[in-house]
């Protein structure tokens, strides 16, 4: 997958936090800005490394969103294993 | 967290006006027992739901109504996008043209503002689930209902007919989950306790 130490499952979220977030605010302020390059190179790059953050996460702790559901290389269906943002141990 | 994606899941292309139509229509973004109701109802519930399968069902019907909610209104968009102040006069639309003009606003067929009173969360799985499956069973009389003002309207009705296959799918999903909620309480009295409330008597 993605090297061989298994990333920290905290760290990993958070960086997905912040790279989402980034990504969503860049692009609503592109929304108003269409043509502005350096905005629209920086949602690229957020949005890049939202979609390779979000497909190691289901690698290591199932997925987050139904697009990288198929990642965690499983016979099972994980959607419905880990707990929900409102739970205990959720996101 | 949700995101947007600019698609429809069922395809939406009408190019007759028909403010009549969409009026009938309407009620299922505002009315009663329509996909807002809906989407409301399921993402709601889903707080208190005790069992897995059971949240992730109510999270992503939930989540699918929303969408339906959009098929609807971009129905009533397409049928009223291109009316004339003669034809809204004609049609009888000319009651939500004065507080709406032709913007998309959640009412039901007679004019009512769409009202939370229409759902419920209890905080009872057993309750909240037997309300889904009546839910999504009043939403296939509606659909049917608009079916029959749609004969002849064949672009109207493709994505209706869409739309109340999917409360019958829906409504399996939530049987499913009653059935796998019922699995996990006393089998000779499934009220002994609400496993949502008195705590873990049950085993999850």
């Amino acid at each position: 997958m993605n090297g061989n130490v298994q990333p920290c499952k905290k760290d990993l979220l958070m960086q997905i936090n912040a790279i989402s977030f980034a990504a969503l605010d860049s692009a609503m302020y592109l929304d108003t800005h269409p043509c502005d390059q350096t905005a629209l190179g920086y949602f690229y790059e957020m949005n890049k490394q939202r979609g390779q953050l979000l497909r190691e996460y289901a690698s290591y702790y199932g997925p987050l969103t139904l697009d990288t559901a198929t990642g965690s290389c499983s016979d099972r269906w994980n959607w419905i294993n880990e707990p929900w943002p409102w739970q205990e141990g959720g996101c | 967290m949700w995101n947007y994606e600019k698609r429809l899941e069922f395809p939406v292309k009408i190019s007759e006006t028909n403010a009549q139509l969409a009026q009938a229509i309407a009620t299922q973004y505002g009315g009663p027992d329509g996909e807002s109701g809906a989407a409301m109802r399921y993402l709601s519930q889903r707080f208190a739901m005790p069992y897995k399968e059971a949240v992730a069902v109510l999270n992503d019907v939930g989540t699918e109504e929303l969408g339906h909610a959009e098929i609807v209104c971009a129905i009533v968009r397409q049928l009223t996008r291109d009316l004339s102040v003669a034809e809204i006069k004609e049609s009888g639309f000319d009651k939500y043209y004065a507080d709406h003009t032709l913007g998309i606003y959640p009412i039901n067929a007679s004019g009512i503002p769409f009202d939370a009173m229409t759902f419920q969360s209890t905080g009872d799985p057993i309750t909240d689930l037997t309300e889904d499956l009546a839910a999504e069973q009043k939403a296939r009389t509606t659909y049917d209902n608009l079916l029959r003002l749609c004969a002849g309207h064949a672009d109207v009705a493709e994505p209706l007919k869409f739309l109340r296959s999917r409360e019958i799918v829906h409504f399996q999903r939530f049987g499913e989950s009653l059935r796998i909620v019922q699995d996990h309480l006393d089998s000779k009295n499934f009220y002994a306790f609400n496993p949502a409330f008195d705590g873990d008597r049950g085993c999850r």
